[in-house]
């Protein structure tokens, strides 16, 4: 059904469709990364094709490659009942680079979707209003869906934000987690010494360590 | 002592003009997942705000690029932990998909209906939450008590109550049960009960209504452009169900109705999800009725479906397919693939990439609660603080999909 939609891109887009194809069904079109957000625009505004829903959007790492990204969007009509895929490839092999228009202005849908698709691969949506990482912490090193990014590797720990009220205890020393720190409660000699009976860390024992 | 209601009208104390910055969350007794909402107030109602997910982020897509296509079925369990099944029957239907193969009837039925038991659950879930930030209490109790009926039979048949790793590439771990049939047509009937119900105490409740009504109203073009599906996107009036618009395994031979509302608010999405228990109840009827009682489950195919254990044991050529398909993986075929059903929250997408090897290349979720959830800030901005707990609610925010 959805083969009319790809002849109609051929027709409107013939320098920017670089390939096409219908694998077990589903219609997906590779255009140029630079008529991306042409593509998207016509696709959703032209009365062939009303592709009103912007059903996902992501990437694919494929680091052999040269434009090493593949930016996915998943789009459907709910008027037309027809999907497509459209497809970019972007970036350097080394990983710069990455950049494609951003279509949040087309599908409110994108605005969240770009941001992660920004946080898991570095792809930088040229025209977002507010690429931020979504998913993941401002501190965090890399890009983690990228196939290079280093899984077994832990990221640098990040200190408390600087707070000036709210005296925190540094993280991960022996304190952590106890609001008070590590406490001996140590009490006067002599006072019902035998019903309470001896501290659990004995005091000496811990300036040696 | 001085007395505090004293006339503010000529005295000297100043009230702040500055808009108040509220933080909920990450973890708030409203907050049913893990998310934050930060607020900037205007006296009650919210100027501006920013809803922060993320906290249950736990690598899920990196994951399933580490290991075989089959033990991906741990990890999509866990995205969705209140209707797990519909992420397996989601996720064995992409990898069928890819691969070309179609299960045989009777499991079609029965995944059709373990995942209608899901989408009940899911459903009583989230009314039953919702009620209770609401002061209902009494649905809620009584919610979760059906929802235990049909974890109890979830359990029976797959052996675990909430992560059941039950799905196969193509077909599913194991037949249904002997006692499948008569416990789902017991449990239905005692959950449309309760429905039932549930219905008389809240339909009448004034402060309940009062609440929902006319509160975090969404126009539907724009529940659109965020890319709402499910519940959230019918009650706007959409009658876009993934089971009526591409129907899977059998959903095109039964009968059921696509509810939708007609204002798209909170009480709409609320009716709609407890219309859609009943819808599921009269597919699950149908499931008892079409199922057939024998024949095989997982598709008769040696490539995806491991042998019998009496086979590994004792013929080379089980035991050499058993260690092929566990040790290397079962293969998909080099290429990409979207396929998509109807989750509890609405179009529960996976885009897989394969790059025919034993390993998934990429495994994409395509969550709905993600795109609902990028929809909250709109839905509460110019709303008043105390109705974020109602709008947050009825869009049934799962966490783990949400960030995966």
């Amino acid at each position: 059904m959805a083969k009319a939609l790809l002849d109609l891109l051929r027709r409107h887009f013939p320098d920017d469709l670089l390939a096409v194809h219908s694998q077990v069904g589903d219609d997906t079109a590779l255009v140029r990364a630079e008529a991306w957000h042409a593509v998207a625009a016509f696709l959703r505004d032209d009365p062939r094709a009303q592709m009103s829903m912007l059903v996902d959007l992501t990437a694919v790492d494929h680091p052999d490659r040269e434009p090493r990204f593949e930016v996915v969007a998943h789009l459907h009509s709910l008027e037309r009942g027809h999907r497509l895929r459209i497809k970019a490839r972007v970036g350097a092999a080394s990983g710069e680079g990455a950049e494609i228009a951003s279509v949040s202005d087309l599908w409110a849908a994108a605005s969240w979707a770009e941001r992660e698709c920004w946080d898991m691969f570095g792809v930088r949506f040229v025209g977002h209003p507010d690429l931020r990482r979504i998913l993941l912490y401002p501190e965090f090193v890399g890009h983690p869906l990228r196939k290079d990014y280093p899984a077994e590797r832990a990221q640098p720990l990040v200190p408390y934000r600087e707070v000036p009220d709210i005296d925190k205890i540094e993280p991960f020393g022996s304190s952590e987690g106890m609001s008070f720190g590590r406490q001996t409660h140590a009490h006067p000699a002599g006072e019902d010494d035998a019903l309470i009976g001896p501290p659990l860390v004995d005091p000496a024992a811990r300036e040696v360590r | 002592m001085e007395a505090l209601d004293r006339d503010l009208e000529g005295s000297e104390v100043e009230l702040p003009v500055e808009p108040m910055l509220i933080n909920v969350g990450p973890s708030h007794p409203a907050m049913h997942g893990t998310v934050r909402v930060v607020m900037e107030l205007s006296g009650e109602s919210i100027a501006r705000c920013d809803v922060q997910v993320g906290y249950l982020h736990r690598g899920f897509e990196k994951m399933c690029e580490r290991g075989t296509w089959t033990q991906c079925y741990p990890y999509v369990d866990r995205c969705n932990y209140v209707s797990p099944m519909l992420n397996n029957v989601g996720f064995s239907l992409a990898c069928e998909k890819l691969l070309g193969v179609e299960v045989p009837e009777r499991c079609q039925w029965y995944r059709m209906a373990l995942g209608e038991l899901a989408r009940i659950s899911d459903h009583l879930t989230c009314d039953g939450a919702m009620a209770m930030e609401l002061g209902a209490f009494t649905p809620f109790l009584w919610m979760m008590k059906c929802r235990e009926m049909v974890w109890e039979i979830l359990e029976e048949e797959t052996g675990a109550r909430l992560t059941h790793s039950f799905g196969r590439v193509g077909g599913m771990a194991k037949p249904p049960t002997a006692d499948f049939k008569p416990h789902v047509t017991a449990a239905v009937e005692h959950i449309l009960q309760v429905l039932g119900e549930v219905e008389r105490l809240l339909y009448g409740n004034r402060i309940f209504l009062d609440r929902l009504e006319n509160v975090g109203v969404i126009r539907t073009e724009d529940a659109i452009s965020l890319g709402w599906t499910g519940p959230a996107l019918r009650a706007c009036g959409v009658p876009y169900d993934v089971r009526r618009a591409a129907p899977y395994l059998r959903y095109g031979e039964v009968e059921f109705e696509v509810p939708v509302g007609t204002r798209g608010d909170c009480l709409d999405r609320f009716l709609v999800r407890i219309e859609e228990i009943k819808q599921s109840a009269r597919i699950l009827a149908q499931c008892v009725r079409r199922m057939p009682d024998d024949g095989p489950v997982n598709v008769d195919d040696p490539r995806v479906v491991l042998p019998e254990k009496g086979d590994v044991y004792s013929t080379i050529e089980g035991t050499i397919r058993h260690f092929k398909i566990v040790m290397e993986g079962l293969k998909l075929p080099a290429g990409e693939v979207y396929s998509y059903t109807e989750g509890g929250n609405g179009e529960m997408g996976f885009y897989l990439v394969s790059d025919g090897s034993g390993t998934p290349w990429r495994v994409r979720i395509r969550p709905p609660c993600f795109y609902v959830t990028g929809g909250l800030e709109h839905l509460i901005t110019g709303h008043m603080l105390a109705d974020v707990v109602p709008c947050f609610g009825s869009l049934n925010m799962i966490g783990g999909e949400c960030d995966r």
